[in-house]
């Protein structure tokens, strides 16, 4: 009988917490425009069609691989074999599925049928998915180098012509950037399933309680996080146009960074698509086109995308702490 | 029961256990159609064990349950939900990330396809302002923005509202426990309503005044028992308290009886925060100080208060001597998991055990080895891992590094629970044994049977002294009347 139940909850004003979500939500859009803003200072006329196809080009495997992290992370788990899941998604396409088209589809698909068992052991035997993952990371990544020791293969021809598609107006990257925010967006955030999937990350124990199966709603969390990783491969192989077993590497962080970046929380089901996409955009474009016009060598790509994630995280840190404070 | 009402659920000799401790010792129980049946007992009576059972979360280990007269063998969350039984638990059931709305449909399967957000948002603003008009909740807030009142709401709302599924039975635990008396007044004016339309409930508060003046009939829980079930017209306070507590006489220690207070010098004073009028803990040499009243009503919070002012001077907190502290919560604040059984013994004792600048493990040894023999640890070896022992020998091992300190005061956080009987004894024998040799005990606990050891009790109900019982007035009676709230204020 203490706490007051109808306590004025401010739900306008500045100190309102529906306010400080609205800026944390405009967070990812913010810093996306910061970077473009400084690029169109260095380097005008990269803001044009061509520019952005040539800037963005890397950003839509990127935003895959971190929508494929974002779906693990809903659910309170962490997956650190999507980099090396990637680069072997790739070498299979630009050998099997080129060569062998029914057989490269029946891999991919088992790649994903291995993803939801993941899930199903991780959750049936209450095992932390960081260990799994950190080992399935290297089976991938064994897998890939047996099927492609060396740098080579290459892409299916439909797929080249996929990813170097040249839309009226606007550039395919951004084309591509939109249409997977949206639907993302639409399967987790509108639907009635999508509701439960994230109160599954938010309290696991009341969705249980509610007569839901937590069993298949992280299978279907790491299933989606399988088909957004094929899906990250197949988009990088069209772009490289050839593969490698070590191209996907640095998708692991590249991707659970832009998870971040896009307003997600690690844990507690807090999410968001759109954020997500923002934050791959984002690192990618941070990433080399920012520095080639700024004249600093490709080896601080890591140290400028490391420096952008603190600064976000504590502009990030001062909105929750007014959060915090009511 | 109510005459001529159809039975809703019935439940024949249900008992559960976990692990040595019987958490239900064969209860019958039934609900019939339109009642509204007050379920009241002290911590551990078992009233929440049986409500897990009826809303399906929990399985029983013997016993049978019957809904409208046909036997469940196969009961789940799923199938009580499908027979019209939703349960409101205690801890909060609502995922904090999604909507009001959204949380709506968590426990809605059917609020599914195009425009579920919209009928889904209908449903739980109707609801909410059918039940507490002038809530100020919209179903597009995010449950994690709201107030922990408005959030029970919510919860309570979200449990009356009907789709597909039929409701029959809505069970409501502590449901008043974060509203204020207002919208607790109009939680409970809304069970009445809902008992006139057919809907059953089960209370379960220990707010007893709201239990006389809702229920239509009141079953009362004792030792995984029910004790009593009768018309709520036929209970008044008085009667409720006596059979919560039930008549036991009691063969007290005359010894400790006889012992007059004052003769030693006080060694604790203690002042709960907030504390209105003069009442005050106090604690003389070679006294064992009970705290008594429901648990988590801030005796804990007084003992880390008493823990913290022996080296460091704290407002309203007086302490003399050395203090130790047992822990009650051993997995998370009294162990070391890592370390051996003479590690965990000697950590509180670090200063006396040293040798120049380093420990000497010959002392850590002696000292250990002395306690083991004292208190009767069970293990072969004392370099053995902690975790090698029993739940009660790891609990002795606590006492040990406690009593084996130069520590003058003894603070006990309720330090008992889950410990096996005999074990309990023995210590119980050691601490009046301790006591005597003039160390003084402040001991939390919310068993009677370990009142029973101690020279003087104060009552705890939110956070303040209510009651401050010497030994021979001490009474079960006494402690339980004072542990509850008169009315929902």
């Amino acid at each position: 009988m203490t706490v007051a139940a109808t306590e004025p909850l401010g739900r306008s004003g500045l100190r309102s917490p529906a306010f400080a979500r609205f800026l944390r939500a405009l967070l990812p859009a913010l810093s996306l425009t910061l970077i473009l803003i400084a690029i169109a200072y260095l380097n005008p006329r990269a803001i044009s069609y061509f520019g952005f196809s040539l800037m963005l080009n890397l950003a839509i495997p990127i935003a895959l691989a971190t929508i494929a992290q974002m779906f693990v992370i809903t659910v309170n788990e962490l997956d650190l074999s999507i980099g090396t899941f990637v680069g072997f998604v790739a070498c299979v396409t630009a050998t099997w599925l080129r060569d062998a088209p029914l057989l490269g589809i029946l891999v991919l698909l088992g790649s994903i049928g291995v993803y939801a068992a993941l899930g199903a052991l991780i959750h049936l035997r209450n095992l932390p998915s960081i260990v799994v993952t950190l080992g399935m990371s290297f089976v991938w990544q064994g897998l890939a180098i047996l099927l492609l020791p060396k740098p080579g293969g290459k892409a299916p021809d439909w797929l080249l012509g996929l990813m170097s598609l040249k839309p009226p107006l606007v550039p395919f990257p951004i084309l591509a950037a939109v249409v997977i925010a949206l639907v993302v967006h639409f399967g987790l955030m509108r639907t009635s399933y999508g509701a439960v999937l994230r109160g599954t990350g938010g309290n696991a124990q009341a969705v249980k309680r509610a007569g839901w199966s937590i069993l298949r709603t992280k299978v279907t969390m790491f299933a989606m996080t399988g088909v957004f990783g094929v899906l990250s491969g197949m988009a990088l192989v069209g772009i490289t146009t050839s593969a490698d077993a070590n191209l996907g590497n640095g998708y692991t962080l590249l991707a659970i960074a832009g998870v971040i970046l896009g307003g997600g929380e690690f844990v507690g089901g807090r999410v968001s698509p759109i954020g997500a996409v923002l934050g791959a955009l984002t690192l990618a474009l941070a990433a080399s086109p920012l520095l080639t016009f700024m004249r600093i060598p490709p080896d601080w790509q890591v140290a400028a995308n490391g420096l952008i994630l603190i600064v976000v995280l504590a502009a990030r840190a001062l909105i929750s702490r007014r959060e915090g404070d009511r | 029961m109510s005459e001529g009402s159809p039975v809703i659920v019935k439940l024949d000799g249900v008992e559960r256990h976990f692990g040595a401790v019987r958490a239900l010792d064969g209860v019958d129980f039934a609900v019939g159609a339109g009642e509204c049946i007050g379920l009241v007992g002290h911590n551990g009576a078992g009233k929440s064990t049986l409500m897990h059972i009826l809303a399906g979360t929990g399985s029983p280990d013997r016993g049978t349950i019957a809904v409208r007269g046909a036997p469940e063998t196969d009961y789940s969350v799923a199938r009580a939900q499908a027979l019209g039984i939703r349960c409101v638990f205690q801890e909060l059931s609502l995922c904090p990330n999604l909507t009001v709305a959204e949380n709506t449909h968590i426990s809605h399967a059917s609020l599914r396809g195009p425009g579920w957000r919209k009928r889904s948002a209908a449903l739980i603003r109707a609801k909410l302002d059918e039940i507490f008009p002038g809530h100020g909740i919209e179903p597009s807030d995010v449950v994690g923005d709201l107030a922990i009142g408005q959030r029970q709401m919510v919860e309570v709302a979200r449990a009356f509202t009907v789709t597909d599924q039929p409701l029959h039975l809505v069970i409501l635990d502590e449901p008043t426990s974060s509203l204020d008396a207002h919208t607790a007044g109009q939680l409970l004016a809304f069970v009445g309503r809902a008992r006139a339309e057919g809907v059953s409930t089960i209370l379960i508060s220990h707010v007893l005044g709201e239990v006389l003046s809702t229920a239509n009939r009141i079953v009362v829980m004792r030792d995984g028992r029910v004790v009593a079930s009768d018309a709520a017209s036929a209970f008044n306070r008085d009667r409720l308290v006596a059979t919560m507590g039930g008549a036991r006489q009691h063969d007290r220690d005359p010894a400790a009886a006889a012992r007059t207070r004052g003769a030693t010098p006080v060694k604790v004073r203690a002042r709960p925060r907030g504390q209105p009028g003069s009442a005050e803990l106090v604690a003389h040499q070679g006294e064992i100080i009970g705290l008594a009243g429901l648990a988590g009503h801030g005796q804990t919070r007084l003992l880390l208060y008493i823990y913290g002012a022996a080296t460091r001077r704290r407002p309203g907190i007086e302490v003399t001597d050395p203090v130790a502290l047992v822990a009650g919560d051993r997995q998370t604040d009294g162990i070391f998991p890592l370390w051996s059984i003479a590690e965990n013994i000697g950590i509180r004792s670090l200063a006396a055990l040293r040798r120049g600048l380093l420990l000497s493990s010959e002392r850590e040894q002696a000292l250990a080895r002395e306690w083991q023999q004292k208190i009767g640890i069970r293990t072969p070896d004392l370099d053995n891992n902690i975790l090698s022992l029993s739940g009660g020998n790891q609990q002795k091992v606590l006492f040990a590094r406690a009593l084996g300190s130069d520590a003058r005061i003894i603070l006990m956080d309720d330090p008992m629970r889950g410990v096996d009987i005999g074990t309990k004894l023995e210590v119980y024998d050691l601490v009046r044994a301790e006591a005597r040799k003039g160390r003084t005990f402040l001991w939390y606990t919310t068993e009677m049977d370990e009142l029973e050891n101690c020279d003087h009790v104060y009552v705890f109900r939110n956070g303040r002294i209510v009651a401050d019982l010497g030994h021979d007035e001490l009474s079960e009676e006494k402690v339980i009347q004072s542990s509850f709230e008169e009315s929902a204020a």
